[in-house]
């Protein structure tokens, strides 16, 4: 078993292959990843400013409001990403340019990372509500009242005390949310977007050198993983500054 | 609780049927009416077989993997808790690698890597596992097992890590054996506290099913994907694979809290 894993990891030499000039795919795997990025990224703004708009929205918004948010939260998190990813995909550009031919405009071409980025902002934005509303539940309430009493408008209310003093409390759900968005890129692999995963396939399948390209995929993954970790920390640090360190956090 | 006031609108008993809801209600049955009308489905008569074949390979799937990905997560969070460095190491480096990278890529790691691995060696060419290795749902099933084990064992290490030591040292003083001490005290104590997660675990998994289908596993969203192929007909079998997936979901938190509604909490 471990013979031929190093042995195909030899035939060609693994560095050869994962060049990043053309003969090696290395160039290619590092597009892909760029563009994970890009999209992650992207969908994680976007779900954090639906889950801003949906936690306030369910918070303080009328109670047709508050059941619409409900309705959106509770089916995008009881359906598979993949699935959503796919309806999102094909029905949002669709719909525009209906809506532009109705309109008598002429019809646009949506482009592959802007859906992407609608169709997992779109699902983040569910998760992202929940996490804020809990974050903001869990801020002392009474601190939102002094404010309010205070004289402050619901935008200076927000800015200078709702969002800062919520931000400890919703910085571990936001991490992994993150983490979510970021993974959930590799399913735009399924609809042929150009991310790391749909890469990796075709270099590998190309080249036959499937476990090198994966595991290298995979160490791409990881490492970003890994970073993201260490600097959600210093946020989560700096977000937390001013306050008592909690008794059971390791 | 005088704190709570500007939230106190959310604690109000749930009245079902306020007149915005009753609203709300009918434009949802008007909505479905309407997709029931007006959208295709003649497609339905042919594949339903097929779907319902589907359905059944993804419960099997998600059955599997999460009761095999269970058995596996309890030796990878008892190694982080109380395993010496050796265990403790190796286990925390597969936890941290499983949740790290993407479902899709572990099961393409494994399907095309592994699965071009073992056809090089011909006496598993002429051994009774050959035709087992030749078909995919093997790799499906090993790689959703191994993620289940590895977001659970994550979720395990902080369970058993959470039963209270005066627990186990009563149990000791019983004179329990480890084995006995594991399996009457801490094991249940620590499924206790960790089943609301464990219950949102195996809705994650439930939904990670429909990636097997991307390694030719003909699951429920295969056969979505084979109607869309076949007919041309796009949102039809996708709203009908979510509404599946969305009675599922249903189904399954419905049991966890039944499970959860079994065992006595004592509020104090």
């Amino acid at each position: 078993m471990t013979d031929s894993f190093f042995l195909s990891l030899a035939q060609t030499s693994m560095f050869e292959l994962l060049a990043p000039t053309p003969p090696g795919w290395g160039g290619n795997l590092v597009r892909g990843f760029i563009n994970s990025i890009g999209i992650g990224v992207g969908a994680f703004a976007l779900g954090l400013l639906i889950g801003i708009g949906g936690a306030f929205g369910k918070l303080y918004g009328g109670p047709v409001r508050r059941d619409l948010l409900q309705v959106y939260t509770t089916l995008i998190r009881a359906v598979p990403e993949l699935v959503l990813i796919l309806l999102i995909y094909f029905a949002v550009p669709d719909l525009i340019n209906r809506l532009l031919d109705t309109l008598g405009y002429g019809r646009i071409d949506v482009s592959g990372p802007m859906a992407g980025i609608v169709a997992l902002g779109f699902v983040q934005g569910a998760y992202a509500t929940e996490v804020l509303r809990g974050a903001i539940l869990a801020v002392p309430q009474g601190q939102i009242e002094a404010g309010r009493a205070f004289g402050m408008n619901p935008t200076m209310l927000m800015r200078r005390i709702t969002m800062p003093a919520m931000l400890p409390f919703a910085i571990p759900g936001l991490a992994n949310l993150w983490l979510v968005a970021f993974k959930g890129t590799a399913l735009l692999a399924v609809v042929g977007f150009n991310e790391l995963t749909l890469e990796t396939r075709q270099a590998a399948g190309t080249t036959k050198a499937y476990f090198t390209f994966f595991m290298a995929a995979g160490v791409l993954y990881l490492l970003l993983t890994l970073i993201s970790n260490v600097l959600i920390g210093r946020v989560e640090h700096w977000a937390r500054r001013g306050r008592q360190p909690i008794a059971e956090s390791r | 609780m005088a704190y709570f006031t500007t939230v106190a609108a959310n604690c109000r008993p749930f009245a079902r049927l306020d007149p915005h809801r009753v609203v709300l209600i009918v434009i949802g049955l008007v909505l479905i009416t309407a997709a029931a009308v007006f959208m295709r489905w003649d497609w339905l008569a042919d594949y339903y077989m097929l779907a319902i074949a589907g359905l059944w390979r993804s419960i099997w799937i998600l059955i599997v993997t999460c009761v095999f990905g269970f058995v596996l997560a309890l030796p990878l969070g008892l190694a982080q808790v109380v395993g010496p460095s050796w265990l403790s190491l190796p286990a925390k480096a597969f936890c941290t690698v499983i949740r790290g990278t993407p479902l899709l890529l572990q099961i393409w790691l494994l399907y095309y890597g592994l699965g071009s691995l073992f056809p090089q060696y011909p006496w598993i060419r002429e051994s009774d596992i050959w035709p087992l290795v030749r078909q995919a749902w093997p790799y499906a099933v090993l790689a959703l097992t191994l993620s289940f084990a590895g977001y659970v064992g994550e979720v395990m290490r902080g369970a058993f890590a959470g039963v209270p030591s005066g627990q186990l040292e009563a149990g000791r003083a019983f004179g329990m054996n480890r084995w006995k001490l594991f399996r009457r005290v801490w094991l249940p104590q620590a499924i206790h506290k960790a089943l609301p997660t464990l219950a949102g675990e195996t809705v994650m998994q439930l939904k990670s099913t429909p990636l097997v289908a991307t390694i030719t596993v003909v699951d429920l969203y295969a056969v979505s994907a084979r109607v869309r192929q076949d007919t041309l007909v796009i949102y039809e079998p996708l709203l009908l694979l979510a509404l599946t997936y969305m009675v599922l979901t249903g189904l399954l938190v419905w049991i966890f809290s039944r499970i959860e509604a079994r065992i006595p909490v004592r509020v104090g």
